[in-house]
């Protein structure tokens, strides 16, 4: 126990309480991470009930082949994040950093690809309220330009909580490196990874509610 | 300290299900379902996000406390779903003047 004491913080009993207190708190955070992106989802609902086909005709405009692509590298950013738990638990260091390494790459990747669809919805004029947007072209402009703020804001916040995420995987990087972390101490990978989990969730709800709401034709798959 | 280990395996078996979800609702979105493409989409996504939470984020060995924060946050999620979707879905059924 001589190694374990120095890990326990004084309020505890014993590591398995400090353990499981600290697991609790991130699954409280995330709770309220539900609500934040929650209000987002219950708003994009109300008018997605109100203006179903303008809704339908904007996301036909989306690039599904980069959103698709986007999911298969976040999903597999979480099975890097799964076995860098599992590497903690079996102590096995190098699997443990080249794991939280390739997470924070992986994640870096969709950030990369985000950017670069953001960069293709300007220059196909899906920006409302600026020059690049072309409004006499829509049936209802309003709705399509509702439909986007959407797109934008829910997209926006996601890419936010994935900048921290990609921070937060930087540092318990620099930390494993250091060999911080072992069977005993694992919980800063455990709960960091909880997080990251959680904003795959919810991408992987983006994902069909904003690219996959109408019926797609093969030609709708380019950059 | 107890530590229920995930098989190493499982992980690999999670992702690969996954991949084959999302492969399948990207798929299904190039035929013609009419209106039911969200209903499609929305229960692929719930089991994805089932297999992430139950096995990448250990909530399937988890202490019933987290499961009960998580039925919490899920709660208050149904209440605000719930509260729009009552105002908004009945507002036809009145008529006015």
């Amino acid at each position: 126990m001589a190694t374990n004491s120095g890990l326990l913080a004084h309020q505890f009993d014993d590591l398995e309480q400090q353990r499981d207190t600290e697991l609790l708190s991130m699954w409280l955070f995330l709770a309220t991470e539900l609500l934040i992106f929650g209000g987002l989802f219950t708003g994009y609902a109300a008018y997605r009930y109100a203006y179903p086909n303008d809704f339908e005709a904007a996301s036909r405009h989306l690039n599904v082949l980069i959103g698709a692509i986007n999911t298969i590298v976040l999903l597999s950013s979480s099975l890097t994040m799964a076995l860098a738990v599992h590497a903690t638990h079996k102590n096995r260091q190098n699997m443990l950093v080249a794991c939280l390494a390739l997470t924070a790459l992986l994640g870096t990747v969709f950030m990369i690809l985000k950017g670069f669809e953001y960069y293709i919805d300007y220059r196909e004029d899906l920006v409302p309220w600026t020059s690049h947007f072309r409004a006499e072209e829509w049936i209802n402009p309003g709705q399509i330009a509702l439909f986007l703020l959407f797109y934008y804001v829910m997209t926006g916040l996601h890419a936010i909580h994935l900048t921290v995420g990609i921070g937060l995987m930087l540092w318990l990087t620099i930390q494993a490196r250091r060999g911080r972390y072992s069977p005993e101490h694992y919980i800063p990978v455990e709960v960091i990874g909880l997080y990251w989990h959680f904003v795959d969730i919810v991408w992987i709800f983006l994902l069909p509610l904003l690219y996959l709401i109408g019926t797609h034709s093969p030609g709708d798959l380019h950059f | 300290m107890e530590q229920r280990t995930v098989l190493q395996a499982t992980y690999y078996a999670v992702f690969a299900a996954l991949i084959a979800l999302t492969l399948l609702t990207v798929g299904i979105s190039f035929v013609n379902l009419g209106e039911w493409h969200s209903a499609v989409g929305l229960a692929i996504a719930s089991a994805k996000a089932v297999l992430v939470a139950l096995f990448f984020m250990h909530l399937l060995h988890s202490p019933r406390l987290i499961w009960l924060v998580v039925a919490a946050g899920f709660l208050w999620l149904a209440i605000m779903m719930g509260g729009m979707l009552a105002d908004y879905m009945t507002r036809g059924w009145l008529t006015y003047g």
